[in-house]
């Protein structure tokens, strides 16, 4: 990173002692153009939440917080989101529990274990193809493997909700975004200068003690805000969970003195995005408010988390040069 | 820590203690387990619509694939029609992301300050980090009555040029991202030649730089095509429902993955019909046959035409 940073401003000084000062119009007209082109794609960003905070000030200004802590409903008047909210950090936490640990471990098996042969090739190029599958195939497969197979083959659940539970939501997620978590943790574990794992090695730790003393310590920061990155995308993903079972109806109840077991089995549950999904789709006019204040809720949510991790890395970035 | 020194002759045995060799095999093994689940996962996804998708095909006629339109419920199921849609709307979004994003990544890679970089690259991953069902919402109520109704007053509720915009802007960060990455690791050598030339900066930029990194624009376009095939929200929002094929970017109609999340909304009432849902996975498997085959083209072209400088 420091040589490429060096490169460049090398090249620029080249630059401006051959150039000059010169004015050059065709300079000033392309640097001016491709300008546009990126400040347009922020202010599509912009144009994007002025648009939807606008629509949804109606329902915050009258309803105020309660919009967030009601239930669902069919009437627009009385709905709101809280079953989302619930769900949503359900889901997050089994994609925490499942994917950050598993994503972690493969990492480390690859960057640190693994020789280069036809073995680590194949599940690292694996790896690649499995982050580009469409999220709705993640959907089928959580159907058909979490579903099918875990939830009713398995543990029986062939009545009520069917073993579409939040657990087969939650592992359905925590699939789509292991491979990404893989990816973003061997960049960081490739960040560690090899000088640090030679000096470990060489006066005689085994290869687990280097990398738990001093390889993990080191990549921990890169770890920990690429995971966050990673694991705010599948708070925000919605295609999968349409086929894995989380509920599109606007009306539905979970028996309140359900014990923790049940509550994650055999009681149905929703997302946040799912929600968003289904107000948008309704027909009545009411209701595009009410998306745009679900749509606020789950930006406010997902923006701070990203900002937060994409500035912390910014500052770990900077200390490391 | 104590290293266990045998004497065997003049040969030390520096290999440690057994048991500290044990477990560290043991974590070898764990660690080399969760990499291999990875394997697993894929040949889950691969059995899941293999097997699904032969069981619907084997339970209708063949010629219902080439019927009149997309309609599972009258066992019509004309794939070609779903493939149709998809690629008008895949076409649309690439006309927004490649001309705003490969700007966007000249801009940064070749023009900006660090400090302007530091602001910006940060806002366009913003950006990457919305939920697409966001934009679907941003394509029904926003793009759809402000912007395509402004050019084309008699177009559908639902279209696919909404549709397409939307998705565009979604992949506007990737195709930037890599693009950009393709065009820094273009040594500086290569534009102190080109200064030393004589070139301007804008020279430099578009007919060096550019073309030294075009194997990895051609993938990053590429991959932007794969995320605007797969993308499902922005489509089951802003596409429409109709199921007869048109390639009218100003109509609507269901793209495959449209398709397959509107068999998954409607899934409790036709749960009697087999076929419908299962076309599901037939549909799903064309998909993710069609965005591998994107995904390690676009791997292909980098490894292949990569200039080692």
């Amino acid at each position: 990173m420091t040589a490429d940073t060096a490169a460049v401003t090398t090249t620029e000084l080249v630059r401006k002692s051959i150039e000059g000062r010169r004015f050059s119009p065709a300079n000033a007209i392309v640097a001016f153009s491709l300008l546009f082109t990126l400040l347009s794609s922020v202010l599509i960003l912009v144009t994007l939440l002025a648009d939807t905070i606008a629509a949804a000030l109606p329902v915050f200004a009258s309803r105020g917080f309660g919009f967030v802590t009601s239930s669902l409903s069919p009437t627009a008047a009385s709905a709101g989101i809280w079953q989302g909210i619930m769900g949503s950090l359900a889901l997050t936490a089994f994609v925490i529990a499942v994917a950050f640990p598993l994503g972690v471990a493969a990492a480390v098996y690859l960057e640190e274990y693994a020789s280069d042969n036809r073995v680590t090739r194949f599940i690292n190029a694996n790896i690649r193809n499995l982050a580009g599958v469409p999220s709705i195939v993640y959907g089928i497969l959580g159907l058909f493997l979490f579903v099918e197979i875990l939830m009713r083959g398995i543990l029986g659940a062939s009545e009520g909700i069917a073993g579409r539970n939040v657990v087969a939501g939650g592992l359905t997620l925590a699939v789509l975004v292991l491979p990404i978590m893989i990816i973003t943790t061997s960049e960081a574990l490739r960040a560690v200068p090899s000088g640090l794992r030679e000096a470990s090695l060489a006066v005689g730790a085994t290869r687990w003690e280097t990398i738990r003393h001093h390889v993990l310590p080191v990549a921990v920061p890169a770890i920990l805000t690429g995971s966050v990155l990673t694991i705010a995308r599948a708070f925000g993903e919605s295609a999968p969970l349409l086929l894995a079972g989380a509920q599109l109806s606007l009306f539905f109840s979970v028996s309140s003195d359900a014990s923790f077991a049940d509550l994650v089995l055999t009681q149905p549950y929703t997302a946040l995005p799912i929600i968003v999904f289904n107000f948008a789709r309704q027909p009545q006019a009411e209701f595009v408010a009410l998306t745009a204040a679900s749509i606020v809720v789950l930006l406010v949510m997902l923006l701070t988390v990203n900002a937060a991790a994409v500035l912390a890395r910014d500052r770990f970035e900077r200390r490391y040069r | 820590m104590a290293i266990v020194e045998q004497q065997r002759g003049t040969q030390i045995d520096l290999s440690g203690d057994v048991r500290r060799r044990r477990r560290e095999s043991i974590v070898k093994a764990i660690f080399f387990l969760a990499a291999a689940i990875s394997i697993l996962i894929s040949v889950a996804i691969v059995l899941a619509l293999i097997g699904k998708a032969w069981a619907f095909l084997s339970s209708i006629e063949l010629n219902q694939l080439w019927a009149d339109g997309w309609f599972p419920r009258r066992g019509r199921f004309q794939l070609l029609a779903l493939i149709v849609h998809t690629l008008v709307v895949s076409a649309v979004a690439m006309l927004v992301a490649v001309p705003f994003g490969l700007g966007s990544a000249i801009y940064l890679s070749e023009y900006a300050r660090s400090g302007v970089r530091r602001v910006l690259k940060p806002t366009l991953e913003i950006l990457a980090g919305i939920p697409s069902v966001v934009l679907g919402f941003f394509a029904l109520q926003f793009i759809t009555p402000n912007v395509v109704r402004g050019l084309f007053p008699g177009a559908e509720s639902a279209n696919f040029l909404a549709a397409g915009i939307a998705v565009g802007i979604l992949t506007i960060p990737l195709v930037a991202s890599v693009s950009e990455d393709a065009m820094r690791a273009v040594p500086g050598s290569l534009r102190e030649a080109s200064y030393g030339l004589g070139a301007k900066q804008w020279h430099t930029a578009l007919r060096v730089v550019f073309p030294a990194a075009i194997s990895g624009i051609i993938a990053a376009v590429i991959l932007g095509i794969s995320r605007a095939i797969g993308e499902t929200m922005i489509v089951a929002l802003a596409a429409g429902l109709n199921g007869i094929m048109t390639f009218d970017p100003t109509s609507g109609g269901l793209t495959m993955t449209g398709a397959i999340a509107n068999l998954a909304v409607g899934s409790d009432q036709v749960a009697g019909d087999v076929a419908a849902f299962q076309s599901l996975f037939f549909v799903g498997l064309v998909l993710f046959v069609l965005t591998l085959g994107l995904n390690v083209m676009s791997e292909r072209i980098v490894r292949r035409y990569r200039q080692r400088y």
